[in-house]
């Protein structure tokens, strides 16, 4: 038993495996592309057939996958009665559409695509009914709203599918979301996700308050689904699709993802007075309505669309009424509805692509051309109305049995009556599509010829039209069991099944009459009723659809608007505001412990620093106009900034801070060479008024909450001190945040570093696509002469001066790269260091003369020092260890003393190469922006040649 | 001590805060600037405040610095380095193509798209 539950997983995948091959296939033909596509589908109808005797035999197969566990997210398989039988079908039916489809699409529709987005369709229908996680049928539940998405919206080029596509997203979409919560509310009653759990706690979650949100919830996702009132508007906009897809997603399998559900959850959500009155009052409605509409309908599928809805809704009351009995029959009508409304979609595809139009007004007559088809649409039409022998009389007196039986509001006849209401008008649109398509005089206006079809494309309505018959003469031997099955999954009992033809002159029987006679009365008075349909104002379910979505495009354009109307300053004010009012309201929901830590007394030092680094930035917003002046004033800030990491021992920021502060500030000065000095007053003062109040109010709240902070203990343990403790022992380093950026951290400086050479990158992508565009235009055209300019462009003296600077500051960035795992310094400050080095020569020299002597590309660089990371990080798994273990030892030359190794430093090369890359592309880039503007380009090191005396260098 | 961090943090986070509420590009990556010495000083100060303890294992230390903050500040001063560089080019890019250093989308940009309804 346990290997058949293996096969649940194998029969969920298929068809999502299988999606893969048409798109590949349909270059070899479409008979070929077809196969492929069948191949997945009748592999998966195999192992499922291998699965089905023990459930028949009652067994429940599962089969569990733990995934995320601490999410409850488990991918959990299960197998019963009622898995069975919809996987059957969904399989089943898919296969005849695969078949239909084949002969149905024309040359022109790309088939590929088609079986793909079916098999895809497929998968996710599979995946539903066979989940016993509800967040794992979560998941396949949406996946069936976006795959119908593509079917309905196939035919690309027409509105109609289009719009029809975005509807059926949109209401199923929302249904979906609201669903999503109901489950969530569900598993937390139950204490689990999983299915075989949930459906144990029937008392737990009746009882719970939260079970009314919870119902509510769930059945908004089924009713949206299942195209429920007041959600029934969706189905008829999405015939736009290709009739295969009609006959497959919206008469056996997505629509009927809805019912699926609330059959599982039947045995824990019904049986109160609540599932009572929502489900079998919406059902009954749906059911009335929706035939009322499919008789006045003269498309043949929109007839059919409305049909459909309204045995769905037959369905949904049966369910809704809460007892073993109605649930026997609503799982019977599932499979009859099945069969009859799939091969009746197909019926009308081989009409409309026969007689190109699917108008009854424009049809009639075709039962001598098509008799074919007319046979099989008659046996199916007869099956939807009600006529006995067809399964479709059967489940119908059981229904109209089980209502008879039951009162909803008003006398106890109510319910019963306006059920028969409903079968009478079924009766009247079931025969009206025999009547007004096939009987009646043959017409000489068809826009084509009609015909019968070739083999391949009835053989499958046919097959189903069989059933029918078969199903209808002889109930118990053909889906007896089934039923049997399912309904005891259904409802977690073994219920008695007896379908019989005759059960007397009971109640159901009275009403079945009066449904047959009062529906061919309706249809002789088909003609004057229309008019009056005609003639009477109704609600406009798509105008009104258009005008919501319409209205909350609306909304949603001036809400964003508003928020973001194209201007910086607003996006940051607010940003700034909301984080304030989060922060404020994090504030409230807490309380604050009293401060456990004595203050650090203030000393003179740190107190002149302080200083410095306040007048410096109160006098940058004073001073910001002029940007020269600003340049200097962050500079000093900057600088102060790495003095106070010097003074609160962390002299490893200090370092870095001060060579990223070089690097910014030669990075600002370059850009001010291009951008206005100056920066005009543009705003008004109640503007930087309200400016300076935001940021007086975010500086004060972030002054305050680091206050706070920093007078208090952790609230918890710190794992800084397992860094401490392992750091020697497990990384072989004594500096700790080298340790820890190169070792235990060391995916995340992966990733950094990986970052900041796609910022390079990215700067130098920006830079060529300005310099090629009117940037560079307007910059090969810009006048500097009228700009004020150093006498020497490169002095001697600077030039003799880095020169000497060059090779001690490549030791020092040396050392301090090799000192970095056991002293502060490391691969980021020491890339830094060396791309300051170079930036010397770039400023002495000029950037033509530094680059004709450089070999390397920065881009080879950046992309070496990457790949050395990468290597060492996938070395550790010659090892035999997760990506990026370091590993390290000592090693001893006798005349030397102990020497130590450690893989950390391999990486910290790559880290090295890297930010020595990155920072020097950037500064490239900005240079060769100079270049164009036509700055002359020196080739000689220095504007005095000092071999030829008094001369000019050949620079000028 | 604290005090005058916290205060510090402030007044760069509002002079910040501030700058980057300007309507040219320039002000606003001083702004920024200022906005990452006060993020990576908060995120240092979350490590609270040591004064000549060693960051670097002794024998004999008893009491270290916290590491794991400054592990993280070296890697945001480093990656905030990369985001000053990106905008500051797209700063200048933007100015060099239209002429005009403020930060306001040009109108034609900012129209929404017409859906095909």
């Amino acid at each position: 038993m346990e290997t058949v539950a293996g096969f649940l997983p194998i029969i969920a995948a298929l068809p999502f495996l299988g999606a893969l091959l048409p798109g590949l296939m349909i270059q070899a033909g479409r008979n070929t592309c077809a196969a492929f596509t069948a191949a997945p589908t009748i592999l998966a109808l195999a192992l499922l057939l291998i699965c089905a005797p023990s459930v028949m035999r009652g067994e429940v197969l599962t089969l569990g996958i733990a995934w995320l566990p601490s999410l409850g997210l488990n991918v959990n398989f299960m197998l019963d009665g009622l898995g069975l039988l919809f996987a059957g079908m969904i399989l089943g039916i898919g296969l005849l559409i695969i078949l239909y489809a084949r002969f149905y699409l024309s040359r022109e529709d790309p088939m590929g695509q088609f079986y793909t987005y079916l098999l895809l369709f497929q998968g996710a229908m599979v995946g539903i009914v066979l989940s016993d996680n509800i967040l794992l049928l979560l998941i396949f539940w949406e996946l069936t709203s976006l795959s119908s998405f593509l079917l309905i919206g196939y035919w690309k080029h027409l509105p109609e599918g289009r719009q029809g596509a975005r509807m059926a997203l949109t209401v199923t979409g929302m249904g979906g979301l609201a669903m999503i919560a109901g489950m969530l509310i569900l598993g937390n009653i139950a204490g689990s996700y999983d299915l075989s759990v949930i459906l144990t706690q029937k008392e737990a979650i009746q009882a719970s308050p939260m079970y009314l949100p919870a119902l509510i919830l769930i059945l908004a996702g089924c009713f949206t689904k299942s195209a429920q009132f007041p959600f029934h508007f969706w189905l008829p906009h999405a015939m736009a699709a290709p009739t295969p897809v009609s006959a497959y997603l919206h008469s056996a399998t997505m629509v009927k993802a809805g019912l699926f559900l609330m059959a599982r959850m039947w045995p824990v959500l019904a049986g109160t007075p609540e599932w009572f009155w929502i489900v079998a009052s919406t059902g009954l409605i749906t059911m009335v309505i929706a035939a009322k509409i499919a008789l006045f309908k003269d498309d043949l599928k929109a007839l059919l669309a409305f049909s459909t809805v309204s045995h769905l809704g037959l369905i949904t009351m049966l369910l809704g009424l809460g007892t073993r009995a109605a649930a026997v029959v609503a799982v019977f009508h599932i499979i009859n509805h099945a069969t009859f409304k799939a091969a009746l979609f197909m019926t009308a595809g081989i009409v409309d692509h026969e007689a190109h139009t699917r108008d009854i007004k424009r049809l009639g007559g075709l039962r001598h051309l098509m008799p074919i088809t007319f046979a099989i649409a008659t046996v199916a039409a007869l099956s939807m109305a009600g006529i006995p022998p067809l399964n479709g009389f059967l489940s119908k007196e059981m229904m109209l049995e089980e209502v008879a039986h039951t009162r909803w509001i008003g006398p106890h006849w109510l319910m019963g009556a306006v059920a028969t209401l409903g079968a009478l008008f079924s009766v009247a649109y079931s025969l009206r599509y025999v009547a007004h398509v096939f009987l009646g005089k043959e017409r000489s206006d068809y826009p084509a010829r009609p015909h019968d079809p070739g083999f391949g494309m009835w053989a499958a309505p046919a097959l189903l039209a069989l059933l029918v018959v078969l199903i209808g003469l002889i109930p118990m031997t053909m889906v007896g069991d089934l039923v049997q099955v399912t309904a005891a999954a259904v409802t977690g009992a073994e219920p008695h099944v007896k379908i019989t033809h005759w059960h007397g002159l009971v109640p159901a029987f009275w009403m079945s009459v009066v449904a047959v006679l009062g529906g061919l009365v309706l249809l002789r008075l088909h003609a004057p009723l229309a008019a009056i349909w005609e003639a009477a104002p109704r609600p406009e379910a798509k105008a009104m659809f258009d005008a919501v979505t319409a209205a909350a495009t609306r909304a949603a354009a001036r809400f964003s608007a508003g928020l973001h109307n194209g201007a910086l300053m607003r996006n940051a004010a607010v940003f700034s505001v909301a984080v304030l009012g989060a922060g404020w309201l994090a504030w409230q929901g807490g309380g604050l412990r009293e401060p456990t830590r004595e203050m650090l007394p203030i000393t003179p030092l740190p107190a002149i620093g302080w200083l410095l680094m306040v007048v410096a930035t109160v006098l940058l917003v004073a001073c910001h106009r002029a940007r020269f002046t600003a340049l200097v004033l962050i500079g000093v800030v900057g600088l102060m900034v790495s003095l106070g990491f010097v003074y609160f021992s962390a002299p490893d920021l200090a370092m870095t801070q001060i060579s990223v502060e070089v690097v910014t500030i030669i990075l600002l000065l370059l850009a001010l060479n291009f951008l206005p000095t100056e920066t005009p007053v543009e705003s008004t003062p109640g503007r930087r008024a309200r400016d300076a109040l935001i940021a007086l109010a975010g500086g004060a709240a972030v002054a305050g909450l680091t206050y706070a902070v920093l007078l208090r203990d952790f609230a918890g343990e710190s794992i800084s001190a397992f860094h401490l403790a392992n750091s020697y022992k497990g990384g072989g380093g004594t500096n700790v945040v080298n340790v820890i950026l190169v070792d235990f951290r060391g995916y995340d400086t992966f990733g950094e570093i990986i970052v900041l050479g796609i910022a390079a990158l990215v700067i130098f992508a920006l830079t060529d696509a300005v310099l090629r565009g009117a940037g560079g235009r307007w910059l090969a055209s810009w006048d500097r002469e009228n700009r004020p300019r150093a006498g020497d462009r490169h002095p001697l003296m600077m030039v003799v001066a880095t020169r000497v600077m060059m090779p001690i500051a490549l030791m020092v960035g040396v050392y301090i790269f090799l000192r970095g795992h056991n002293e502060p310094g490391g691969g980021f400050i020491a890339g830094l260091v060396v791309a300051i080095a170079f930036l010397m020569q770039y400023m002495a020299s000029g950037y033509a003369w530094a680059e004709a002597r450089q070999r390397v590309t920065y881009h080879a660089t950046i992309g070496v020092g990457v790949l050395v990371a990468t290597v060492t990080g996938v070395g550790a798994w010659l090892a035999g260890r997760p990506f990026l273990t370091s590993d390290f030892g000592y090693l001893h030359f006798p005349p030397i003393e102990e020497f130590e190794w450690a893989t950390a430093i391999a990486f910290d090369v790559g880290v090295f190469l890297t930010v020595l890359g990155a920072v020097m592309l950037a500064l490239q880039s900005l240079s060769s922006m100079a270049r164009r503007a036509g700055e002359t380009v020196n080739v000689e090191p220095m504007d005095i040649d000092p071999t030829r005396d008094g001369e000019e260098g050949e620079g000028r | 001590m604290e005090l005058l961090m916290a205060s510090a943090i402030g007044v760069m986070t509002a002079a910040g805060i501030y700058l980057v509420l300007r309507m040219r590009t320039f002000p606003v990556i001083l702004g920024l600037a200022l906005l990452t010495y006060a993020v990576n000083y908060f995120l240092f100060a979350t490590g609270r405040l040591a004064v000549n303890m060693p960051p670097v294992l002794r024998k004999g230390a008893e009491t270290y610095t916290d590491p794991l903050p400054q592990a993280l500040v070296l890697t945001a001063i480093v990656i905030s380095f990369g985001m000053t560089a990106v905008v500051v080019m797209m700063a200048l890019g933007s100015y060099l193509s239209s002429r005009d250093d403020d930060v306001i989308l040009p109108p034609e940009d900012d129209s929404p798209r017409e859906g095909d309804a």
